[in-house]
C-alpha cells in the first residue's frame, strides 16, 4: 500500500465493534435522545442563551468537540453518530437494526444531477452563517432549526434513495467532508481487483447483511474521505472482507486535489468566514457585531453583502491572481480548483484556533446548563451554580498561534505539491496564505 | 419481525417521547415569574394571586438582564433576579388588597415602570383606616409651578441658625405641623417681623429643617433616594442621572411643538440643587410629588411602594442638597 498506512480493523475487537449493530444503535439513541431534547430546551427553556442547554451544548460543547477532535482526528466521525438522518433512514429502511425480510416502498428517487454536488449545502452554510449572531445566541432559533433539520432529513428520507439530507443539504455536511480529507483516519477497500471480480456489489447495493451505502458512494472507488460518512454497512455487506478502517497520515487525501468548484468554493467559504467571525464575533468593533445581529435593518443588510463579497469576490479573487503564470500550466480550472486544496488545511485551523477563543471563554457555561438545563431551577448534578470563568486564558494566544502558524506550514505544503501537479509556482498560493494567516492572527491576538 | 428489532424500536419510541415527556411535564410544573426589561413585556405574569395568610410561593427568573424583586410597602429585602437562573420567595400577607411588586435593579430607562399587582384576596381582623395625603388635605396644587420670591444668597448654615434661634421664640413654626406644610420660603416670610438679616433669616429656617430631621431620617433617606432616584435625578441631586440624558432625549421630540421649549425642559428630572424650586416646596408638595408622579413629566409614582414614613425620610433628604445639615 501507498504511505504507511496502519489497518485498524485487523484488530477482532476493533472490527467487531464496528461491524456490531448494537454499540452503534446505542450511541444513535443517546444522541438522538439527547439531540430531541436539545429541541426542546430551545423551545420552552430559559431565553437566556448561556443558561440554555440548547445553545450550550449544541454551540459551544457539541462544536468544540466536533472542530477540535472529531473532524481533525476522525474526519467524518460526527456523521457516523449524528442524529439527524436517523429517525428518516429507519423509516426508509423498515427497520433499525439488519435489514427486514420485506422492505418498505417508498419513492426512493435519485436525486436530480444538478444537485449532486455540494452547492446546496455551500448555500444552507452561508444561511445559517449570515443568521449566526442571533441563531448562536437564542435558544428558541436553535431549538427551530435543529427541529427543522430533523423534519428536513424525514422528509426527503421519503422522497429520495439514501441519505439525501446528509450528503447534498446538510450544512455542517459540507465543511465536514472538505476536512475530512485533513484527517488520519480512512475507509478503503484492500484490493482493488476484488472489487472488480464482484458481480452483486452489494456494498452500494445492500444485502440481507446490511444495507447499500446511504452515502450514495462506491466503496471501491474510495480514493478520498470527503463523502464517507463511516457508517460502517459496506464493512458489513462486502462478502469478500475487502473494506478496511485505517489510520493514516494527516491529509494524505490532499496528494490527489479534488478538481471540483463547489469544493473550492467550499474552502473560500469557510476561509472567509472563519475571518470575518473572527472580527465580528470576538472584535471589538460593536457597531459590527450590531450589524450582524439586527437582522432584517439596513445595517445587517450591508453586513450580510459584504460577507459575500469577501467569500465570493475579494478572497477567490485574490487567489486567481495568484494563478495567472499561464506558461506551460495545466488548464485554468485545474489550476485553481486544486491549489485551492492548499485552503483546506488552512481553513481547518482558522477555525480551530477561533473556535477555541469562544470556547475555552464559554466552557464553564456547561457545568449550569448540565444541571439546569432550562433554566426552571434544577440542580441535577449540583453544578447549577457554579459561576462563569474562563478557562485556560493563558494557554489560549499560543494555542492559537501555533494552530494558525501550524496550518500555514501544512497549507504551504499541500500548495507546493499541488503547485507542482498543475505545473505552476507555488509560491503566490503560498504568498495567499501568508497575508490571510497574518489577518487572522492579527484578528484574534 | 425479530425481537432484538422489537426491542430496539421500543427503546427508541421510549426515549424519543421521554426527551420530549419529560421536559414539557416538568416545565409545566415549575410555575415561573418571567423578568423582562419594560420594553419587551415587563414582569409575566403580572398579576398574582394570593390569599390572606397562605404563604405565596414565587420563583422569579429574568429573561434577559439582571433584574430586582421587592413588594411596596412591604418590610423585606430586595431579591436579585438573575438572567438564566431561579430565585425564590415566600411571601405572606396580614392584610388583603392590592400589593404593587417591582424592579429594584436599574435596567433600562423604563425601569420604573417594571411594577405588577400581588392581590391578596380575604378577609381581614382589623380594616385599614386610610387617609388623605397631607397635599389634599391642605388643598396643595402639586402641579402649579412653587418657585420662592426670595431665595437665599448664600449657603444657609443648619449650626448658626441654631444659634440665632436660641433668641427667638419658634414654638409656632419649629413644629412637625409647620414643617410639614409649608415651604422653607413661607418659614422665612414667617421670620419677617424679626430683627435678622437675610442669610440670618435663612440659617433659622435651615435649623428649623434640620430640627425636624433625625440623622436615621437622613440615612434612610439617602439610601432610598440612591436605590430609587439617583439613576435619574443624579448622585448629587443636581438631575443628571446616568438616565437623565435618554429623558431628555424623550422631550427633545416635543420641541416641534409650539410650546416645544416648555415641554422639553419638563423632561428633564429636577434639579434639587436648583434653590428656585426647592426652597419654594413644601414637603406636603414633595411628598405629593413622589406620592403621585406624573406632572407632565416621566417622574414614576411611588404611592404603593413607598410607606409614609419612607417618603417623609427621602423628602428630608432632598433638603440636604440645599441645607447643610450636620452629621
Amino acid at each position: 500500500m501507498l504511505m504507511s498506512r496502519v489497518e485498524l480493523t485487523r484488530s477482532r475487537w476493533i472490527k467487531s465493534l464496528l461491524i456490531n449493530r448494537y454499540p452503534q444503535l446505542a450511541v444513535f439513541i443517546m444522541m438522538l435522545v439527547g439531540y430531541i431534547f436539545a429541541i426542546l430546551a430551545g423551545l420552552i427553556g430559559t431565553p437566556v442563551g448561556s443558561h440554555n442547554f440548547s445553545i450550550v451544548f449544541v454551540w459551544i460543547a457539541w462544536w468544540a468537540i466536533l472542530i477540535l477532535i472529531a473532524v481533525p482526528f476522525f474526519g467524518r466521525g460526527w456523521c457516523a453518530v449524528c442524529p439527524i438522518p436517523l429517525p428518516g433512514e429507519w423509516l426508509q429502511r423498515g427497520a433499525v437494526l439488519a435489514p427486514p425480510d420485506k422492505k418498505p416502498k417508498w419513492l426512493n428517487l435519485r436525486v436530480p444531477k444538478m444537485f449532486r454536488n455540494i452547492w446546496l449545502q455551500n448555500i444552507s452554510f452561508l444561511l445559517l452563517a449570515l443568521f449566526s449572531s442571533v441563531l448562536l445566541t437564542t435558544p428558541n432559533i436553535t431549538g427551530i432549526v435543529l427541529a427543522a433539520m430533523l423534519f428536513a432529513a424525514i422528509g426527503l428520507s421519503t422522497v429520495f434513495e439514501r441519505r439525501a439530507f446528509c450528503r447534498y443539504l446538510c450544512p455542517v455536511g459540507g465543511f465536514i467532508g472538505l476536512y475530512s480529507q485533513t484527517s488520519p483516519i480512512e475507509l478503503r477497500i484492500k484490493d482493488k481487483q476484488t472489487c472488480a471480480a464482484c458481480k452483486d456489489k452489494p456494498c452500494y447495493h445492500g444485502s440481507a447483511a446490511g444495507y447499500g451505502c446511504p452515502w450514495d458512494v462506491f466503496p471501491g472507488g474510495l480514493t478520498k474521505n470527503t463523502y464517507c460518512g463511516l457508517c460502517m454497512e459496506c464493512i458489513r455487506t462486502c462478502p469478500y472482507d475487502n473494506i478496511a478502517v485505517n489510520m493514516r497520515p494527516f491529509s494524505a487525501d490532499l496528494a490527489k486535489p479534488s478538481t471540483r468548484m463547489d469544493e473550492a468554493f467550499k474552502a473560500f467559504i469557510m476561509l472567509g468566514s472563519a475571518m470575518i467571525y473572527a472580527g465580528v464575533l470576538l472584535g471589538p468593533w460593536g457597531i459590527l457585531k450590531d450589524a450582524a445581529y439586527n437582522v432584517g435593518t439596513g445595517a445587517w443588510f450591508i453586513y450580510a453583502l459584504v460577507f459575500l463579497t469577501i467569500i465570493f469576490g475579494i478572497l477567490p479573487g485574490f487567489f486567481l491572481l495568484s494563478l495567472l503564470n499561464k506558461t506551460n500550466a495545466a488548464p485554468f480550472k485545474q489550476r485553481f480548483t486544486s491549489l485551492s486544496t492548499a485552503l483546506i488545511p488552512l481553513g481547518l485551523m482558522f477555525w480551530v484556533a477561533f473556535s477555541l477563543s469562544f470556547v475555552l471563554t464559554n466552557a464553564s457555561y456547561i457545568f449550569a446548563a448540565l444541571s439546569d438545563p432550562l433554566g426552571l431551577g434544577w440542580n441535577v448534578f449540583g453544578t447549577a451554580n457554579i459561576a462563569w470563568q474562563p478557562m485556560l486564558i493563558s494557554v489560549l494566544a499560543p494555542a492559537q498561534t501555533l494552530a494558525l502558524v501550524g496550518g500555514l506550514i501544512w497549507s504551504a505544503r499541500t500548495a507546493q505539491k499541488a503547485a507542482h501537479e498543475v505545473r505552476v509556482s507555488s509560491l503566490p498560493v503560498i504568498v495567499y496564505c501568508f497575508v490571510t494567516t497574518s489577518i487572522m492572527l492579527w484578528l484574534l491576538l | 419481525m425479530k425481537r432484538s428489532e422489537l426491542i430496539a424500536r421500543v427503546l427508541i419510541l421510549a426515549g424519543s417521547l421521554l426527551a420530549v415527556g419529560v421536559p414539557i411535564y416538568l416545565w409545566s410544573q415549575t410555575p415561573l415569574v418571567h423578568a423582562q426589561m419594560s420594553e419587551d413585556g415587563g414582569w409575566s405574569p403580572d398579576v398574582i394571586k394570593a390569599d390572606v395568610g397562605e404563604p405565596l410561593h414565587l420563583k422569579l427568573t429574568s429573561d434577559d438582564v439582571v433584574h430586582g424583586f421587592a413588594v411596596g410597602q412591604m418590610d423585606m429585602e430586595s431579591l436579585t433576579v438573575a438572567p438564566g437562573k431561579v430565585t425564590e420567595i415566600t411571601l405572606t400577607f396580614d392584610k388583603p388588597g392590592i400589593y404593587t411588586f417591582y424592579c429594584t435593579r436599574w435596567c433600562g430607562v423604563n425601569h420604573w415602570r417594571m411594577r405588577g399587582a400581588i392581590e391578596v384576596s380575604g378577609s381581614s381582623a382589623q380594616p385599614d383606616v386610610v387617609s388623605v395625603p397631607l397635599y389634599v388635605s391642605l388643598n396643595l396644587d402639586i402641579d402649579a409651578p412653587h418657585e420662592a420670591l426670595v431665595l437665599p444668597e448664600a449657603p444657609s448654615s443648619p449650626m448658626r441658625g441654631q444659634e440665632l434661634a436660641k433668641t427667638l421664640d419658634l414654638a409656632a413654626i419649629n413644629n412637625t405641623d409647620f414643617y410639614r406644610s409649608n415651604s422653607p420660603y413661607q418659614a422665612y416670610v414667617q421670620l419677617s417681623s424679626t430683627s435678622l438679616t437675610d442669610i440670618q433669616k435663612w440659617d433659622v429656617v435651615s435649623s428649623i429643617w434640620q430640627s425636624n430631621t433625625t440623622p436615621e431620617q437622613l440615612a434612610n433617606g439617602e439610601q432610598l433616594y440612591r436605590q430609587n432616584c439617583a439613576a435619574c435625578h443624579g448622585e448629587n441631586g443636581a438631575g443628571d442621572g446616568a438616565f437623565a440624558d435618554d429623558i431628555a432625549a424623550a422631550g427633545d421630540a416635543s420641541m416641534e411643538s409650539m410650546t416645544g421649549a416648555m415641554e422639553s425642559m419638563m423632561q428633564t428630572p429636577a434639579d434639587f440643587t436648583d434653590p428656585k424650586r426647592m426652597v419654594g416646596a413644601s414637603p406636603a408638595i414633595l411628598q405629593g410629588k413622589i406620592l403621585r408622579g406624573g406632572m407632565g413629566t416621566g417622574m414614576p409614582m411611588w404611592g404603593s411602594i413607598f410607606t409614609e414614613e419612607q417618603i417623609w425620610d427621602l423628602v428630608a433628604y432632598l433638603y440636604s442638597f440645599q441645607f447643610e445639615y450636620e452629621n
